[in-house]
C-alpha cells in the first residue's frame, strides 16, 4: 500500500520536474513546479514528517509560489525562445544523457543501501516545537530578522522612482 | 514499508533536472523555480537521512530551508522585476553588459 | 462480494461516506443560495424568489437548468489550459475541505469498520484546511490570468493579493484557541470544550478558558469574510467596481462552479466557527439531571416547523404550492417524531447543534452582505495588515500569558 503510494507519488513528481523543463510558457512551468511540491508534501507525510508537509504546502506551494505566479503575471514573462539547436548534440548527447542518468540512479541507490529503516514515528510536533525553541532558537529568531531583510530589501529594489516614503 | 534508498534516489533524480533546468532555460523567472525544484529535492533528503538515524534535526533543517528559500524568493524576484524594468528582456542571454 | 468488502473496508467506507458527503453538500450549497437571494431580499424590504415552486423553493433547481444550457464561449487568446483547470481547482480545493469536518460524537459502523462522523479524522485537521486554504488562492489568480483580458486580470490580482493577505491573520487568530486545546485534531477542540461552568454556561473556546477568545473569534471572522471574498471585502468581485472580477469571462458551468466554490469556502469556515470557538456539537444546554428535557428541543425544532409549513400550505395562494408545502410540512413533522423517538434521540443531538450553529454562522454571513457597504481596496489592505494582524498577534500573547499563569 505504501510503495503504490510512493511510486504514484514519486511519478507525479518526477512528471511535473520534467513539465518544468519542457513548457515553454513559463506559468506552465508554475504550475508543473506547484504539482512537484504537493507531492513532495504526499512524499514527507510518508516519511512521518506531517507538520513540515502541511508547512510545505502551506508556505512553499501556498505562498512562495503565488509569488512567482504574481511576478509572472505582472511581467508577462514572454514565452521561451527557439535557440539553435544542434542535431549532434541531440543525437549523441541524449543517450549519453540517459545512460549517465541510469548511472547515477544505480550507484545512488546502491549506496545508500545500507541506510537503517526504522519504523515511522507519528505526533513529531510537540517534540519538534521543543527542539525549535530550545535548541534552535537562535537560528530560529535569525530567520525572522531574515526575512524582515528581504521583506525590506523588496520593497526597496522594486519602488519606481519618484515615489514617496 | 518503503526503504529510505528509494527516497534517496528521487531526491537525487530531481535534483538533476533542476540543474538541467536552470543549465538549459533562459527565462530568468523559469531558471529560478528550477533553483526551487533543487532546494526541495535537497528538503526531501534531509527528510529521508532524518528518518533514518531516527533524529528529527532533519526536519528542523528542512524548516529552516523553507523559511530561507522564501526570503531569496522575495529578494531574488525583487531584482527580476528591476532587470525587467531596465532592459525590458527576461532573457539570461541579453543581460550579458555590466553597462546598460 | 462482502469478502471483498470487508478486506477493504476503509475504502469502501471512505467512498460511500465521501458519496453521502457530496451529495448533501452539493445540495445544501444550492439552497444556499436560495437562502441567501431571500434574507437579503427580506433585508431589502422586498420578497426574494417567490415564483418559481412555493417560496420560491424550486429556484436552485431553475439556476442549475439554466446553468447547464447556456453557452460556453471561449476568449480568444485565452490560455486553454489554464482557462480550464482554474474553476475546477477552485470547486476541488473549496470542496476538500470538507473531508474532515466531524459532524457529530458517534461512531458508525460500515462494512465493519468503524469510523468517526468525518470522512477522515486527521489528527494534524486544522494544519490540512489551513494548506487546503492557501491553495485556494490559485483558483482565483489563475482565472485572471487566463482569460486574457484586463478586468479579470485586476480583478484575479487583487483578489488573490487579498487572500493572502487576510490568511495569515487567519492562522494567527486561530492559535490562541490550539495553545488551549493542545492539538490540532478537530475532534480534540470539541472534546477540550466539554462540561459547564456554574452548571449553566457551556465551557466554549469563547466564554471560558484561561482567556476567553473574544479577540480571536472576531479576527478569525473578519478574516474568513475576507478570505472568502465576500462582501463587505468583495470588492474584486463586484459589479459595480470591476465588472465580474477574475470570474468576468467565464459563463454556465465554470462561473457555477466559480459561485459554489465560493459558498462551500463559506460553509467550511462556518463548519471551522462552531468546532473551534462554539464549541462544535455540544449542546448549549445541560444534559444531565433535572435538565434531560433539552433532549427533546431537537425534535421539537422539527416538530414546530412542520406544523408551521403546513399551516402555511393550508393558506398559500397556489394550488401546486398548497400541496407540495403541506406534504413538505408533514415530512418535516414525521421526522421530528422520529427524532424524538428513544433509538434516534442520541444520534439526532450532536449533528443538530453543529448544523444549527453552522446555519446561524452562514446567516450571519449572508446579513452582513446585505446589510455593510463594501471596503474601497487600499482601506480593505489596511485593515488586514494594520488591525487584524497586530490583534491576533496580540490574543496570541495574551493567550500564551493566560496559560502560564494560570500554570497550564
Amino acid at each position: 500500500m505504501m510503495m503504490i503510494l510512493f511510486f504514484a507519488l514519486a511519478a507525479i513528481a518526477v512528471a511535473g520536474a520534467v513539465s518544468l523543463i519542457l513548457q515553454k510558457e513559463p506559468i506552465h512551468s508554475a504550475l508543473s513546479l506547484i504539482i512537484v511540491m504537493v507531492a513532495l508534501a504526499g512524499l514527507y507525510l510518508l516519511l512521518g514528517a506531517e507538520f513540515i508537509s502541511a508547512v510545505q504546502i502551506i508556505v512553499y506551494a501556498g505562498a512562495i509560489m503565488v509569488l512567482f505566479v504574481f511576478v509572472i503575471m505582472l511581467l508577462n514573462a514572454g514565452n521561451e525562445e527557439r535557440t539553435n539547436f544542434s542535431r549532434m548534440a541531440a543525437y549523441i548527447g541524449l543517450p549519453l544523457a540517459a545512460v549517465l542518468g541510469a548511472g547515477l540512479v544505480y550507484f545512488v541507490g546502491r549506496g545508500s543501501q545500507q541506510v537503517a529503516n526504522p519504523e515511522v514515528v507519528t505526533d513529531v510536533t510537540r517534540p519538534l516545537a521543543m527542539m525549535l525553541f530550545k535548541d534552535y532558537v537562535f537560528p530560529f529568531e535569525l530567520t525572522s530578522i531574515l526575512i524582515l531583510i528581504a521583506i525590506l530589501g523588496a520593497v526597496v529594489l522594486a519602488r519606481r522612482e519618484g515615489d514617496s516614503e | 514499508m518503503v526503504p529510505v534508498s528509494y527516497f534517496i534516489v528521487l531526491s537525487a533524480v530531481l535534483f538533476s533536472l533542476g540543474i538541467v533546468g536552470f543549465l538549459f532555460k533562459r527565462n530568468i523567472v523559469t531558471m529560478f523555480m528550477s533553483i526551487e525544484l533543487m532546494l526541495n529535492a535537497v528538503n526531501l533528503a534531509f527528510i529521508a537521512f532524518g528518518r533514518s538515524l531516527g533524529q528529527l534535526q532533519g526536519q528542523v533543517f528542512v524548516f529552516f530551508v523553507i523559511v530561507v528559500a522564501a526570503a531569496e524568493a522575495a529578494a531574488g524576484l525583487a531584482i527580476v522585476i528591476l532587470i525587467q524594468r531596465n532592459r525590458k528582456t527576461l532573457n539570461v542571454e541579453r543581460v550579458n553588459l555590466l553597462k546598460l | 462480494m462482502s469478502a471483498f468488502l470487508a478486506e477493504h473496508s476503509l475504502i469502501a467506507t471512505s467512498i460511500v461516506k465521501t458519496v453521502v458527503l457530496l451529495f448533501l453538500v452539493l445540495t445544501a450549497l444550492a439552497y444556499l443560495t436560495w437562502f441567501e437571494r431571500k434574507v437579503v431580499g427580506h433585508i431589502q424590504s422586498r420578497w426574494g424568489p417567490y415564483r418559481v415552486g412555493p417560496h420560491g423553493l424550486l429556484q436552485p433547481l431553475a439556476d442549475g437548468l439554466k446553468f447547464i444550457m447556456k453557452e460556453d464561449p471561449f476568449p480568444i487568446g485565452a490560455d486553454k489550459f489554464v482557462y480550464f483547470l482554474a474553476p475546477l481547482l477552485s470547486m476541488a480545493v473549496a470542496l476538500t475541505a470538507l473531508a474532515i469536518i466531524p459532524f457529530g460524537p458517534q461512531e458508525i459502523t460500515l462494512f465493519g469498520h468503524t469510523s468517526s462522523l468525518a470522512i477522515v479524522d486527521l489528527n494534524l485537521g486544522l494544519l490540512f484546511l489551513f494548506a487546503i486554504s492557501s491553495l485556494g488562492v490559485y483558483g482565483v489568480s489563475l482565472a485572471g490570468w487566463a482569460s486574457n483580458s484586463k478586468y479579470p486580470l485586476l480583478g484575479g490580482l487583487r483578489s488573490s493579493a487579498q487572500m493572502v493577505s487576510y490568511e495569515l491573520s487567519l492562522t494567527l487568530s486561530v492559535v490562541g484557541v490550539l495553545l488551549m486545546a493542545g492539538s490540532f485534531s478537530l475532534r480534540d477542540f470539541i472534546q477540550h470544550q466539554q462540561g459547564w461552568t456554574w452548571h449553566f454556561l457551556p465551557r466554549w473556546n469563547l466564554f471560558a478558558g484561561p482567556l476567553p477568545q473574544i479577540l480571536g473569534f472576531f479576527c478569525y471572522f473578519v478574516a474568513a469574510i475576507a478570505e472568502t471574498n465576500r462582501a463587505p471585502f468583495d470588492l474584486a468581485e463586484a459589479e459595480q467596481e470591476l465588472v465580474g472580477g477574475f470570474h468576468t469571462e467565464y459563463s454556465s458551468m465554470k462561473f457555477a462552479m466559480f459561485f459554489m466554490a465560493e459558498y462551500a469556502n463559506m460553509v467550511t469556515v462556518s463548519c471551522l466557527a462552531t468546532i473551534l470557538f462554539f464549541g462544535g456539537w455540544l449542546s448549549p444546554f445541560p444534559v444531565a439531571g433535572s435538565w434531560s428535557w433539552t433532549l427533546y428541543i431537537p425534535a421539537a425544532v422539527f416538530v414546530i416547523c412542520g406544523l408551521m409549513l403546513i399551516w402555511d400550505g393550508i393558506t398559500y395562494t397556489t394550488n401546486i404550492g398548497k400541496v407540495e408545502l403541506v406534504i413538505l410540512g408533514f415530512a418535516l413533522t414525521g421526522v421530528g417524531v422520529l427524532a424524538g423517538t428513544s433509538f434516534a434521540i442520541s444520534f439526532v443531538q450532536g449533528p443538530f447543534w453543529f448544523l444549527t450553529k453552522v446555519l446561524a454562522f452562514l446567516f450571519i454571513y449572508v446579513w452582513v452582505r446585505g446589510t455593510l457597504p463594501r471596503f474601497r481596496y487600499d482601506q480593505l489592505m489596511a485593515i488586514g495588515w494594520k488591525l487584524l494582524l497586530p490583534v491576533s498577534l496580540a490574543n496570541v500573547v495574551l493567550t500564551s500569558l493566560a496559560l502560564v499563569v494560570t500554570g497550564r
